[in-house]
């Protein structure tokens, strides 16, 4: 057994709104550069949908994440070691930016000095990148919010795979929508890392915080291929790739990421998963895909177990970290109550990013008492969403974890409804979903209330003892460029004038 | 004259081989982050892709058959049973194959790099010269196969290949007196190769000494540990 420490993160989509605040502070904070406009290291999605980019879960077409070989091996599905460095001239599994968006901007300066005009003045859009005039924008982040877009283009959403008569979504009292948050997984076992010919992406040990040394990157662009999430972006002006930091500096200090402090439903969750590093090559390889659900499970190590922290002490795991695994919300959600379920363990990577499968109404509730009843609980059947739907984003079409996340959420709602409304406590409801009353209360506290210091469980990684201060001396501590500059000074040596100058093109005044 | 020679020759290659290896040196050393292949595909895939494969082929055999075919001692060659005139034979074939390899690749890209608004708009001179001088030097080495073709016998090669062995093993004199009575499409396109090695370290061809050959030997996952230990 080895025992290592990652920060997992969990999100309740039963509870998301779609505000998009945590994509926007994302990317106020990290992505607000040249290059890499069009870059959301978070975004959030409406589903169905093809999302950003277009069709990432299409695996046929981007070839993203591992497959096991016809020997049983392990094996990234753009291809081995020697064809990613046959493809190295140029890679034909990459994304091209119209298959995100081309980034723009309006030309607001136009409104300040049109002038008169016998038509109202309006700000047109330009390309962030070639600096020219767009006639029309043709995709952007976001561009199928709330169900935005034809279905039929949205129907070839790969959750739809063997959804029965998913054509009946389309129709307007049939249809169903649900947010899905994305950000980079931290993967277990990250395609990403694996694909890079530098060697220039790692795992982090203390927390297992998947980062891109910006120094050995070379820009050869396997993992942007390599990646089944699409969140490794590449930055067309530094020829480096970019991607979800976990805003690690903020969790060094114990703080959560800024996509999780700034969300306004609380429904992000952060904190210790202890694992065994040694499980992980078996579990990722899991014949049937449908038990990598499980095997994922499996690697997780009972943080209350005295072998398991005697053994986390050996690896100089620390006792604030043991303590914090032994709160962490992460490992309340996925494996005391198995709410959270991973996103498409199909790809074999081993996600750290968890989600709450999302309640939908029901749809027949209109017909008073024609609801099917399982029990005390209404038949998940009549849901609006689909189970089959969740099943494939969240557990490699496997409906029973789905069923018993849901069963258990509605059976919380139940017993809080009859405990606060009726004044009486329902333990029947709850020993039909498995759970006691003791727990309920807890899920109750932590998925309802969702309180500040329950969210999140960060322990500080004390990196003030990981380097040596005297080093650090006068340097200049974070910066994405070489040592104090941005990279994008035009006087060194070796740099030349910056790339792609956004010029703003006078506009013609006419009378 | 003699003097202009001895220095475009004689001195000249070893100013541009130390500007190469030291400014390399110093540029990996100290500005890391900006040693990069430069890639514009996520701009633009379809002509890099037909553009960038053929020139790279192209231009790997080129520097393949300049290598051994301008240092390996004649001597050697003719252990392999392989004379002047077939040594001569085989730079015009296989270099003239691999030269049109190169040259439908850079076409592509030169016209990709100048036309497409995107790539045009995201250049910077210097992505745009390295193109320009690579041309003009396939051109330069396209039309020295004219040249060859009226001395099958490789009398022409032999002065080349002089010129070369005498360079590395720092015979400066002897080098650029071998190289005075060439045509003068060779030379000048040694001028400009020469050139080319003077660039190298301020352009994106740096990345070619990032070849990530230990990515086949290395394993698939990399933690770095938070102590050395």
């Amino acid at each position: 057994m080895k025992v290592r420490a990652q920060i997992g993160m969990v999100l309740n989509l039963d509870k998301c709104i779609g505000c998009h605040t945590c994509s926007i502070t994302c990317k106020n904070v990290w992505t607000s550069r040249e290059g890499v406009e069009y870059a959301w290291f978070n975004n959030v999605e409406t589903k169905p949908g093809i999302g950003f980019p277009k069709e990432w879960e299409n695996q046929q077409k981007w070839n993203g994440g591992w497959v096991r070989n016809k020997s049983g091996k392990l094996e990234l599905k753009i291809g081995g070691k020697r064809r990613i460095l046959a493809n190295i001239f140029a890679n034909p599994d990459l994304p091209e930016i119209d298959d995100y968006y081309e980034p723009f901007d309006f030309d607001y300066q136009h409104l300040h000095n049109v002038g008169d005009t016998k038509h109202q003045p309006v700000a047109r859009p330009r390309s962030l990148i070639s600096g020219q005039r767009m006639e029309k924008i043709e995709w952007g982040p976001n561009w199928e919010e709330i169900l935005g877009t034809e279905f039929a283009k949205r129907k070839i959403d790969q959750n739809f795979n063997e959804v029965v008569q998913k054509d009946i979504y389309g129709q307007f009292e049939k249809t169903f929508m649900m947010y899905l948050p994305r950000l980079c997984e931290h993967c277990l076992n990250p395609a990403c890392v694996a694909a890079c010919p530098s060697g220039a992406i790692y795992k982090r040990e203390e927390d297992g915080i998947v980062l891109i040394d910006q120094d050995k990157c070379r820009g050869w662009r396997m993992c942007v291929s390599a990646c089944p999430y699409k969140k490794i972006y590449y930055n067309w002006k530094t020829g480096k790739s970019e991607k979800c930091t976990f805003c690690f500096p903020r969790i060094e200090a114990g703080q959560p990421t800024v996509c999780s402090e700034t969300c306004v439903g609380r429904i992000r969750y952060l904190g210790v998963l202890l694992y065994d590093a040694d499980k992980i090559e078996v579990a990722a390889n899991t014949p049937n895909e449908k038990d990598l659900y499980q095997a994922q499970l499996d690697i997780f190590l009972d943080p209350h177990d005295p072998v398991v922290i005697a053994a986390a002490r050996a690896e100089g795991i620390g006792d604030n970290w043991i303590t914090a695994a032994q709160r962490s919300p992460v490992y309340m959600m996925a494996m005391d109550w198995k709410v959270a379920l991973p996103l498409h363990p199909e790809y074999r990577t081993l996600p750290m990013v968890w989600y709450v499968p999302p309640l939908s109404p029901i749809q027949s509730a209109v017909q008073a008492g024609h609801v099917g009843m399982n029990g005390e609980i209404p038949d998940l059947k009549s849901l609006r969403i689909p189970l089959r739907y969740l099943a494939n984003m969240l557990t490699a079409g496997d409906e029973a974890p789905v069923v018993r996340a849901l069963e258990r959420m509605i059976a919380m709602r139940a017993f809080k409804r009859a405990q606060q409304v009726d004044g009486v406590e329902d333990a029947e409801v709850l020993k039909q979903v498995g759970l006691t009353p003791v727990q309920v209360e807890e899920m109750y506290r932590y998925m309802a209330l969702a309180n500040y210091e329950d969210r999140f469980v960060i322990p500080t990684s004390h990196r003030a003892y990981a380097e040596n201060a005297y080093d650090l001396k006068s340097s200049c501590g974070f910066s994405f460029g070489n040592g104090c500059g941005d990279g994008n000074n035009g006087v060194n040596l070796f740099g030349t004038k910056a790339k792609g100058v956004r010029q703003v093109i006078p506009v013609e005044i006419k009378d | 004259m003699a003097h202009l020679n001895m220095f475009a020759f004689g001195i000249y290659p070893y100013i541009a081989i130390a500007i190469m290896v030291i400014g390399s040196w110093i540029r990996y050393d100290r500005e890391q982050y900006s040693w990069k292949t430069s890639s514009s595909q996520l701009l633009e895939g379809k002509q890099l892709r037909k553009g960038s494969i053929a020139f790279h082929i192209g231009v790997l055999g080129i520097f393949l058959g300049h290598f051994f075919g301008l240092l390996m001692p004649k001597e050697i060659w003719y252990l392999f049973g392989i004379t002047t005139q077939m040594k001569q034979l085989i730079a015009i074939g296989a270099g003239g194959l691999f030269g049109l390899i190169c040259f439908y690749g850079l076409t592509v890209l030169i016209k990709r790099r100048l036309f497409n608004p995107r790539i045009r708009a995201t250049s910077n001179p210097m992505d745009i010269a390295i193109l320009l001088l690579l041309y003009a030097q396939l051109i330069l080495g396209l039309l020295s196969i004219t040249v060859s073709m009226g001395h099958l016998d490789g009398a022409e090669m032999l002065k080349l290949m002089a010129w070369a062995q005498n360079t590395v093993t720092f015979n400066s004199v002897a080098a650029a007196e071998a190289i005075s009575g060439v045509h003068w499409i060779f030379k000048l396109h040694v001028f400009l190769g020469m050139t080319l090695f003077v660039v190298f370290p301020f352009s994106r061809l740096v990345h070619m000494l990032s070849v990530p050959v230990q990515y086949i030997s290395r394993q698939h996952q990399i933690v770095r540990q938070r102590f050395v230990r």
